[in-house]
Parts: C-alpha cells; structure tokens; sequence
C-alpha cells in the first residue's frame, strides 16, 4: 500500500472506533462521569475536607490528577479490549485480516481508537472536576504528553488482552483482578510518602504509580518520584509492549488457525 | 498460456491437534474460469480457501495469486482477491453503508471513490433501500448479498465464494446465479465457489475440482466430468399405481412406491427402450426426470470409492499391524 492508501485504511479503522464508542456513549462516555462525580462529591467534598493537606494541597486538587488518569487508563483499555474481542467473536476481523493492511496499521488503529476514548473521557472527568475546584497546571506540556502516553500504553494492553481471550469473560479479568487494584494502590488517592518504609518499596513496583505521580507533577508541580525515570518506563513499556502485539499478530496469536 | 489467477502447489495444513486437512494439494483456475471446488463436509474445501485468504495459515505450500506469490507479496496480492466467507462476518451492529464502505478504506479506497461503487453494489444486489439500516435487521439471504457487496467493493480479479447460496430460497438463489453470471461474464471476474447444491456447481461452472480427506480426486471440465458418467437413474411417474415392479429387459426398475419406477440407464442404452416396453406392458408415464442432479449423482459415487478405498486401506494397514 502506498503511503495515501495506508492513511486512508488507518483513518477508516480509528474512524470507525470513534464512531462504534459515541455510537453506544450510556456505556462507554456516561458511565466514567458519573463514577468520578460520586469520587469528587464523596471523596473530594465530604471525606477529602476531614482530611485536611495531601503534600501541601487540599485534599481534592490532590486526587483530581489521579482520578483523571485512573479514567483515562481504565477507558483506554477496555475500549480496545472489547471492541477487538467483539471483531474476533463476530469474525469481522476477518474483513482486516483478508485486505492488504498492513498489522501495525491494524494495532495502530485500534490503539488510536482506545486513546480517543480514554482521553475523550479524561476530558470528561477534567470538565467534571471545574465544577468541584480550580484546576491549574503547573507544567500543562508535560501533563498531555504522559496523558497520551499512558492512554497510548494502556490501550496496547487492552489490544494484548482482547488477543489472547477466548471468551468474553477472559477480557474482564485483568482490568478486574489487575488494573483495577494497581490502579487504587497508584497513588490515586494518598501519597505514597504516608506508607511505612517497607510499603513504599512495595508501591515503586507498581507502574501505575509512575504515572499518576508524573500527571500529578503536570498538574500541582510535586511527585513522589522521579519525573525522567517516570517518563523513561512509560516509553519502554509502550515500545515493548507495541513489539509484543505486533509479533502476535504477525504469528496469527488468537486469530488465525 | 496466461498466468492463473490462482495457482497451488504443495498445499498442506496439519492442525495443532496433528489432523491433515489437507496433503499437499496442487490446483490452478485460470483467468476468467468459474470453478467449483466441491467436496464432503471437512473435506478440506474450507481450509483450502481459508489459507488463499490468509484467514488459515499454511503449513506448507505454494500459493500464487495472478503470479503474485503470497509468500513474498501478500499485500499486493490480496488486492486481486475478494472473499464471501461462508459464515456472516460483520459488525450486526454497524449500518449495512458503513460495512461496504469501511471495507473500501481498509484497501486504500478514497470515500468519493469508494461512494459511488458502494451505491452501485448495492443497489445492483438490492440493498441500497437497507443501506442506513443496522446489518442485523437483514434477512439471511440479504446478509449474504451484503457479504458478496463488499467482497467486491475494491474491484477483485478473483472472487471467492464459500458456499454463497447456504439457506438462501430457490428464487433469490437464482438471482444470485444470474448476478454471479454477470460479474464473470462482463467483467471477466475469476470466481471459485464452494457448494453443496450440486445443480449450482453444473449450472454454473466451467470446472471443477472434487477434494476428499484434503486429497484433490479429480480436477476437470464439468462436461468432461459429465460425460464420464456411467449411471444415471430416472424417476417415472406413473399414470396408475402398480401392484409388482415391471421387468425391462436389460434395465434395473426398482418401484420407489406404488406410482414411481426408478429405473438405472447406463451409457449406451436409451431411454426410448424404456418407454417402449413400458407401453408394451399398458403402464402410461405421465412424468419423468433424474433422481439427483447429474454432477451429484458422480460426485456421490467418486466420494464413495475414495472413502471405500481409504477403508480398504486402513483395513490392510490393521491387518498388517
């Protein structure tokens, strides 16, 4: 294919993900904005003004970044998880597989695909968020570039896990039993610096806390930890893992006989 | 002799579980040809197929597509090629439009390139009216007039149908003949069908390839295969119910019931025979026709030497044992 024929498969696959998660939003946009809602309203509001300074901010500006991100990441991988386990079930990833697309265009469609959600909703959760506090960036470049990063890496996932599945229920158990855990013991709604030593270590494991530390920094200047290291494990996931799933679907991994 | 449009050499696929689908199958279709592989269930039509499409992968083998070898370039061959997969392979969900036009983007078709051709297919397959609706509000046999719509969204050479007509009515089965007919004729597209309807086979290809246990058995013109046939057996329907079956010299008459005779003409004998003797003895015929479609009657019989053959075989090979 040449280099206008790949843009136009490219933009015909992520065109029709667009259009497949604006088409059913009670499910996939309105569900995240009420969730974050009840977070700022219980968690802010009520419980957030009990206790008091989190790192020298008030207790909502410190988990809005977080939550945010926990929008973006849990929305970029199930996008991308059940849109292409639903292409499998309903064998229309024959119709890409049997064209001459090229398999990164494939990924990378689904990939774009997944990050339009994640962040369509994180701009959600931010309009969301104005309602409960000011919101000001301390390093606004910063804090697209890890947003998209992160949505980028975690719709990859997404793609690794709907490639493997087998049946519908195999696409619920990592956000479930992973993401979801990784995601409330990241930071999101403490700082790491309460945790006794040992637990620290523990949380550096998590990569998630990476990351909701380096949207935390973008927005209110401050972080547990290291913004380059951060951004450097970001980048080297995302290589490894857009390698992994190109390999997969080069081999046919879950979807050729 | 021009390149075929599809040509295989050596195909071979042997499944995770160690069963041989296919051994080392060698085929071509020439340009322009309507062709038939035919075969039993698990035969290995489908993964034959499967593997042209790159839906199956191979285990070995050659495969050319217009002379393309899809080892090297299966991206540029896969242009030539169109597929109508023998199970509904779309979004239900997406609109019937959005299907045939996302197809023409994944090969690299502008929209006010691919509008137009979409509005054409469509509307010469009767679903132009359906185009805004949902792909699962469509009836069986329009789901698979979608599938052959979009197959041809990006101009294929070489269409491939795997049984396109399965639970579709006499008479939309027919239309889709005669549309099929069209694409072949006109536009020269190369088409290879699968099929259970041997009277589709014989009423439209040229050639044929009858494959068993992933074996090609034979490999020729529907009229040559036809013309090979020994026996055919004709249904006579009777004026009058008869009491005892009717003896025609030189010709085997089984009653099918009290008003129906079916009777074995090999080659050489005629019919005219028949009539004759039957007159002779008062019995009126007020119809007459085959009991199977001509090509079944000699797929049936080569499928059942081949698997008599096989058994011979897995019998000497016990013995042995």
């Amino acid at each position: 294919m040449n280099p206008m024929q790949i843009a136009i498969a490219l933009w015909t696959l992520v065109h029709k993900e667009i259009k497949r998660f604006t088409r059913i939003w009670p499910q996939t946009l309105l569900p995240p904005s009420i969730t974050m809602t009840m977070y700022f309203i219980i968690f802010g509001n009520l419980i957030g003004s009990r206790i008091g300074d989190m790192d020298g901010f008030s207790y909502m500006d410190f988990i809005v970044p977080g939550l945010i991100m926990m929008a973006v990441i849990t929305n970029s991988y199930s996008n991308v998880a059940s849109s292409f386990f639903s292409n499998k079930f309903q064998r229309s990833i024959e119709e890409m597989m049997v064209s001459p697309m090229p398999n990164w265009v494939i990924l990378a469609g689904f990939v774009l695909g997944g990050m339009a959600r994640g962040l369509g909703v994180g701009l959600i959760v931010t309009i969301v968020s104005l309602f409960f506090t000011r919101i000001s960036m301390a390093h606004p470049f910063l804090t697209i570039f890890v947003v998209v990063l992160t949505s980028a890496l975690f719709s990859i996932g997404g793609f690794i896990n709907a490639l493997l599945a087998d049946k519908f229920d195999d696409i619920s158990i990592v956000p479930t039993f992973i993401l979801t855990p990784l995601t409330y013991l990241g930071g999101v709604f403490y700082s790491i610096s309460m945790l006794p030593a040992l637990w620290q270590g523990v949380s550096m494991l998590n990569p998630i806390l990476y990351m909701v530390n380096v949207f935390r920094y973008g927005f209110l200047g401050v972080s547990d930890i290291p913004v380059g290291w951060a951004l450097s494990a970001i980048v080297a996931f995302i290589i490894v893992l857009f390698g992994i799933a190109l390999w997969m679907l080069d081999h046919g991994k879950g979807i050729r006989s | 002799m021009a390149i075929p449009a599809l040509s295989i050499r050596g195909l071979t696929k042997v499944y995770g579980n160690g069963f041989h689908a296919l051994k080392g199958i060698d085929l071509d279709v020439q340009q322009g040809d309507f062709f038939a592989l035919l075969g039993p269930n698990g035969a290995g039509k489908s993964t034959t197929l499967g593997v042209v499409c790159s839906l199956v992968q191979k285990s070995a083998g050659q495969i050319s597509i217009f002379g393309i070898d899809t080892d090297r370039d299966f991206a540029r061959a896969k242009y030539h090629l169109g597929v109508v997969p023998q199970e509904f392979n779309f979004n239900q969900f997406e609109k019937v439009i959005d299907i045939v036009l996302a197809q023409a983007g994944y090969y690299g078709m502008s929209r006010s390139e691919a509008l137009p051709r979409a509005k054409r297919l469509l509307g010469d397959l009767g679903l132009w009216d359906k185009r805004e609706g949902s792909a699962r509000m469509l009836s069986g046999g329009m789901k698979r007039r979608l599938m052959i719509a979009r197959a041809l969204m990006h101009r294929p050479k070489l269409l491939i149908l795997d049984e396109p007509t399965a639970g579709v009515d006499i008479e939309l089965r027919r239309s889709m003949w005669e549309y099929l007919r069209r694409i072949n004729r006109e536009e020269g597209t190369t088409i290879i069908l699968t099929t259970h309807y041997l009277e589709e086979a014989e009423s439209l290809c040229r050639n044929v390839a009858i494959i068993n246990h992933g074996e090609i058995i034979r490999n020729t013109s529907v009229r040559a295969l036809l013309t090979e046939l020994d026996t055919e057996t004709f249904l006579f329907d009777l004026a009058d119910p008869l009491d005892a079956v009717p003896q025609i010299e030189g010709f085997e008459v089984q009653q099918v019931d009290n008003a129906q005779l079916a009777v074995a003409v090999h080659r050489g004998q005629r019919l005219n025979d028949i009539f004759a003797a039957l007159g002779e003895q008062g019995i009126q015929v007020v119809s007459m026709r085959n009991r199977a479609n001509r090509l079944e009657e000699m797929f049936v019989t080569m499928v059942e030497q081949g698997n008599a053959e096989l058994d011979r075989a897995a019998a000497a090979a016990e013995a042995r044992a």
